[in-house]
């Protein structure tokens, strides 16, 4: 929606497409991280609106988790982020796109950065 | 099953910070089903130290292998092709996997990535609970199927002490009672008579009182 209405946001926010944000795994978080990612959001759809009914609240608790173990080996809980939004709210998205991008520009490149490749990495279910 | 938790990040680092090769091994067994050491915890695991030393500017290889089970020898041989490429083994395994390892293994240092915890049930999804403490002699047919060793705090046979209260025990309100547990048991199967009966002090050397335990069944061995 976003880019029908015209909205801009960032360009380095690389969007990976999932059918549902339940379907995010951990491990495509960390393996982001590991690749260079400064940050990482997941965008899922507002809460009780899950099409597979908890997909949604399934990925806000991995999202919880997984920022305790990024805060554990001192990448910082701050980087990993989950919004919820309908597929309607094209300005939603490009704000929290902005701002995020934003808030990780403000923490710095991630410390575990080994590649050269530098972008902000967003899962949109 | 066999439940665990993974040790804190800081404990794993400490153990393998002198190598840049490890092998994390895995189990498909028990582990897995407590989320604790199965192989999506192993590839979480591989990817947080993989970072934590990218983070101090030092690289470590991580081989990634997750069992069938860790604790039988004919599943741990599967690891002799990686052993010799890896400086250190961390095993995600409960601690019989982890000694199945070392003892394989005994020119490689094998360190543990959970603490086992317990023998236990799924209560419900992410929740586990200690069920059984593997006395070696099972009282579970006085009991309604309800075993007072491991889950009355106290491990009484005859009854409840005088700090169950509202079918709570006293060391925390969240924590059963397991004698009201028993006893509504036994009551709803008609058979309250059970509670009467004086169970003797309990033969302990049947457990781990009386060192480590081994079976030994001749007709398998």
């Amino acid at each position: 929606m976003a880019g029908t209405m015209r909205y801009s946001y960032p360009p380095n926010v690389h969007i990976i497409r999932v059918p549902c944000s339940g379907k995010v795994d951990a491990l495509h978080i960390m393996k982001a991280f590991q690749k260079g990612a400064d940050g990482v959001y997941v965008a899922g759809c507002l809460e009780g609106d899950c099409h597979f009914k908890t997909g949604n609240i399934k990925a806000a608790h991995m999202v919880a988790y997984l920022k305790g173990l990024l805060d554990e080996i001192g990448i910082g809980a701050e980087r990993l982020e989950m919004f919820t939004m309908s597929a309607g709210m094209g300005e939603r998205f490009a704000r929290i796109a902005t701002d995020f991008t934003e808030r990780i520009r403000k923490l710095g490149p991630n410390p575990a950065k080994a590649g050269s490749d530098k972008t902000d990495k967003v899962a949109v279910g | 099953m066999i439940t665990a938790e993974r040790k804190p990040l800081d404990e794993i680092i400490d153990y393998i910070k002198p190598f840049s090769r490890i092998l994390l091994v895995g189990c498909n067994e028990c582990v897995t089903v407590c989320a604790a050491g199965g192989r999506k915890e192993v590839g979480l695991l591989s990817s947080a130290l993989q970072m934590a030393f990218m983070k101090e500017g030092k690289v470590l290889d991580v081989k990634e292998l997750t069992l069938e089970r860790q604790c039988d020898p004919e599943y741990v041989e599967e690891l002799v092709p990686l052993i010799d490429q890896v400086d250190a083994v961390v095993s995600m395994a409960c601690g019989c996997g982890v000694q199945e390892v070392a003892k394989r293994f005994k020119e490689k240092p094998v360190f543990p990535a959970v603490n086992t915890k317990f023998m236990g049930a799924s209560e419900r999804q992410g929740v586990w609970a200690e069920r059984c403490q593997g006395c070696g002699d099972c009282v579970l047919g006085m009991t309604g199927g309800i075993c007072p060793v491991a889950r009355c705090s106290k491990r009484l046979l005859n009854g409840p002490c005088g700090g169950s209260s509202n079918g709570k025990c006293e060391i925390n309100p969240e924590v059963d009672c397991a004698w009201q547990l028993i006893w509504d048991r036994l009551k709803s199967l008609g058979i309250e008579k059970t509670y009467e009966e004086i169970v003797p002090a309990k033969d302990w050397r049947t457990s781990r009182d009386g060192g480590p335990r081994k079976i030994i069944r001749e007709d398998l061995a």
